[in-house]
């Protein structure tokens, strides 16, 4: 029954991020429980809206891991996304304003119409200028064959560069012109009360399911691990590298343009192309904090959200308690640090 | 009075393999002992045990009767012991002198004192006496057996008592050959003790005093050379008669399935024209860097074809893997760890990898019907693991090999390019590929076998070619060639002597 048995150890394994999570999330408990004792307030950390605001905060950093952890297993890095993140809400900013003073003469006669049709072109632009970057980035790893760590780190500035150009200097603003269903995308207290969470962490957790199957039931899915784990076998099996590797990047592009989404509706509307800067090492965070391994093969979508959880508890924790920004940063690089040396040592276990 | 270097009691497990198993021996000042075995046998893990860089589970070491008990490289510098690897350990860019006194620099408050340490160095370059040893030279500009001369060096500076050299003549020609004997010679002389793994018998017969043959991780046999007959040393190295050695199955050739014309690389193969029949089994032999595994790789699509073309069953073929899986071909690695097997994936990954359309239907896997197939894959190939969900990592070589081979079968080309396909496994395990390759050859499959161990191509194969500096130099029918006429036309020299 040794089967079953490695089997069993496999699954405790990849829960071990979801364990962390729940280790993390009672430590800061505790402190906050005590810290609420003595000030004579209420503890709110293991309260619904703490959930609803951890959930919400998280839902940007995880749709953009999701992308992120196929990069990684493929044997990859993006180093592009945030930028490209900030890049795709400017595109989508952009066309709301410009398509909302367009569409004047179409409002009057049928608002509903024209704001679903604008609605859908901004957000479609997003999307598709993220997939661009994608194509752009794994283009060139594949054609000009130089490192991920290279080409992203070159295209992070690049991408930035676009974006001041859209935008001319100024964050463009489209305040008063997006719908409210877009709007409130990512209102941590949603709406109609039984949606328990903001649209956003729906959005995320339905996308995240859609990745964890095609992971595990797709040739696509196994093809990305192939060429993560040995990019070499993978072509003496006739695996096509260059197309799996660049539609890799392309469809994490379109995970860039769902969080470009958010962070434009974060800002109430606003695309300012200089605000994604260092949210790159956040989601990279997430999957490293998740198990995923930076020489590719291995990775969860399970580990990668509960990475961008457990990121979001320490943030939301520290606001509680009062905690000063600076030491959040701290604790979040100590974790990553943790999180990779409990992994090499499953590895060393494993290995004996 | 005690003996220079004494192992007793070695024993190391690795995962589920007993690499080494109440392994002892003794060497005195002053002999050279051959270390023999096959692949696999346990040589390389018993040098690193000495060495200190992978610890041993039980037993004991004494170095002239005083415990040796290493934690590291350096505990086996501090104790006399220098290794001379395969892969030599040297920095190409710093000098023959920086490369010599690395780790072991003359220095007064952490500066190099050159002035001391140039005679020294001078010194030890005389005694091993070769033209292209300056103290200045950078060491990526010298010869493989010039660099070999340098690690030496560094080993005597160390003032080394023992000296192991790790299958030193796998990369020389015939003249370094000569001249790093005399050098081993002269250490000898010296009272230097030295452990000489190898599996060449010819060069051990020239160079050593005694024997120690290891298989499967345990002493078979030891003594002195002298007086040793060589079949003795031959059984106890593989265990078995030779008859067992070579199982066959008879098959017949029929119609050609693989074209080659005038096929050539970017450096080798040069302009090999070949033809391989169904069920027919091809083998072919050469040097190291004579182009055999190139040959493989540019007819599969791996390296790009300067000239020539590839044509399967009568049509020619564009040279990409995808295109030639797809055209019946299939391509076992020489380099199973690197290339061969994705080393943290499962074995059912591994295996179907180049072939997952039959348990796919629009884009999505049906995983049960997988792993039906796998469990199936691994009944026959008696694949030892716990289940198809077990990284390849964890498995035996031999194990690991079959499941490369598994893949082939699996993905049921009519054309196997099998390179080197028993490297590295034990002799049980090599009869079970050779029965295997034999029946797929029964069965009308094509077979394309490169090996460097020229008694399984003589008896596995129906035909034999020879590679040399890319290109074939003969093909016969293997009853045609003998040891020594396949050897001489791979050398490529003595061939038209002889």
């Amino acid at each position: 029954m040794s089967t079953d048995r490695s089997r069993l150890s496999n699954l405790a394994w990849s829960l071990g991020p979801l364990l962390g999570l729940v280790v993390v999330s009672l430590i800061f408990g505790a402190i906050e429980y005590q810290v609420a004792t003595d000030e004579g307030r209420e503890p709110q950390f293991f309260t619904p809206q703490s959930v609803q605001v951890v959930l919400n905060h998280a839902s940007l950093i995880g749709v953009a891991a999701l992308g992120m952890t196929l990069i990684i297993i493929a044997g990859g890095i993006d180093l592009s996304a945030g930028t490209a993140i900030a890049l795709t809400a400017t595109v989508t900013a952009w066309i709301y304003r410009e398509g909302f003073d367009g569409m004047a003469d179409w409002r009057d006669t049928s608002p509903m119409l024209a704001a679903v049709t604008l609605s859908v072109l901004a957000i479609s632009g997003g999307i598709l200028t993220g997939c661009l970057c994608g194509f752009v980035n794994g283009g060139l790893i594949s054609l000009l064959r130089l490192v991920p760590f290279i080409v992203t780190l070159g295209t992070m500035t690049a991408f930035q560069g676009i974006g001041r150009t859209i935008s001319g200097e100024t964050p463009v603003r489209a305040y008063g012109k997006v719908p409210g269903a877009v709007a409130s995308l990512q209102k941590p207290y949603p709406d109609p009360e039984w949606m328990l969470v903001s649209p956003g962490v729906w959005i995320m957790l339905i996308l995240a399911v859609a990745v964890a199957l095609a992971l595990r039931y797709t040739v696509f899915g196994r093809h990305v691990f192939a060429i993560g784990s040995n990019e070499s076998t993978a072509r003496l099996c006739g695996i096509n590298v260059v197309r799996t590797r660049i539609l890799v990047y392309t469809f994490a592009g379109a995970f860039v343009g769902v969080a470009g989404l958010y962070q434009f509706t974060v800002l109430g509307g606003e695309g300012d192309p200089v605000s994604g800067l260092g949210l790159e090492l956040k989601v990279i965070a997430a999957v490293v904090i998740g198990g995923g391994s930076l020489n590719g093969g291995r990775g969860s979508i399970l580990g990668t959200l509960s990475g961008a959880c457990i990121i979001t508890v320490i943030q939301h924790g520290c606001v509680l308690i009062g905690v000063p920004d600076h030491y959040q940063d701290i604790l979040i690089g100590l974790i990553i640090i943790a999180a990779v040396t409990i992994d090499q040592l499953r590895i060393r276990l494993q290995a004996s | 009075m005690p003996s220079l270097l004494g192992m007793s009691g070695i024993g190391k497990r690795f995962g589920a393999t007993q690499a080494l198993d109440d392994v002892s021996f003794e060497l005195d000042a002053g002999r050279v002992m051959a270390l023999i075995g096959e692949n696999g046998a346990g040589k390389s893990t018993l040098m690193k045990v000495l060495s200190g860089a992978c610890p041993a589970d039980s037993g004991s070491m004494h170095v002239i009767g005083t415990p040796y008990r290493p934690i590291g490289p350096s505990s086996a510098r501090d104790a006399g012991i220098a290794m001379i690897y395969q892969e030599l350990n040297l920095a190409p860019d710093l000098s023959v002198e920086d490369n010599i006194m690395l780790g072991q620099e003359d220095q007064r408050w952490g500066l190099l004192s050159r002035g001391h340490q140039r005679p020294r160095v001078r010194q030890v370059l005389d005694r091993l006496g070769h033209p292209e040893l300056r103290p200045d030279t950078p060491v990526g500009q010298l010869s493989v057996a010039a660099q070999q001369l340098v690690e030496i060096a560094r080993a005597l500076i160390g003032q080394a008592r023992v000296i192991v050299f790790d299958e030193p003549t796998s990369s020389l020609a015939g003249q370094d050959v000569r001249r790093l004997f005399e050098v081993i010679r002269r250490l000898r002389e010296d009272g230097i003790g030295v452990v000489y793994i190898s599996h060449f018998l010819e060069e051990v017969r020239e160079l050593c005093d005694d024997f120690t043959v290891l298989r499967d991780g345990q002493v078979a046999g030891t003594g002195i050379l002298e007086g040793t007959a060589e079949t003795e040393i031959v059984s106890m190295m593989v265990g078995r008669k030779v008859e067992e050695l070579f199982p066959t199955v008879p098959h017949t050739a029929g119609d050609p399935v693989l074209h080659l014309d005038g096929l050539t690389g970017r450096a080798t193969p040069r302009d090999i024209d070949l033809v391989l029949h169904r069920g027919e089994i091809l083998g072919i032999a050469g040097l190291v860097g004579a182009g055999r595994t190139e040959m493989l790789r540019c007819l599969f699509g791996l390296d790009p074809i300067v000239s020539g073309t590839v044509r399967v069953g009568g049509i020619i073929r564009r040279p990409l893997p995808e295109t030639m899986i797809r055209s019946g071909l299939a391509l076992v690695s020489e380099d199973r760890k690197d290339e061969g097997l994705a080393q943290d994936r499962s074995l059912a990954d591994n295996i179907t990898y180049s072939h997952l359309s039959p348990y796919t239907r629009l884009g999505l896997l049906n995983l049960g019907r997988r792993r039906h197939a796998v469990v199936q894959c691994m009944q026959d190939l008696e694949i030892k693991a716990v289940s198809p969900e077990q990284s390849v990592a964890e498995l035996s070589g031999g194990n690991q090999q079959k499941v490369a081979l598994a893949r082939v079968l699996h993905q049921d080309a009519d054309v196997l390019l099998l390179d080197e396909p028993t490297r590295g496994i034990d002799v049980g395990t090599k009869a079970e590929v050779y029965r295997l390759i034999g029946e797929q050859a029964a069965a009308g499959k094509a077979v394309l076998f490169v090996s460097s161990y020229t008694p399984e191509l003589l008896a596995v194969c129906d035909r034999v070619a020879v590679l040399a500096r890319g290109q074939l130099q003969d093909i016969r029918p293997a009853s045609e060639w003998t040891e020594e006429s396949l050897i001489n036309c791979a050398i490529g020299s003595d061939g038209a002597a002889a």
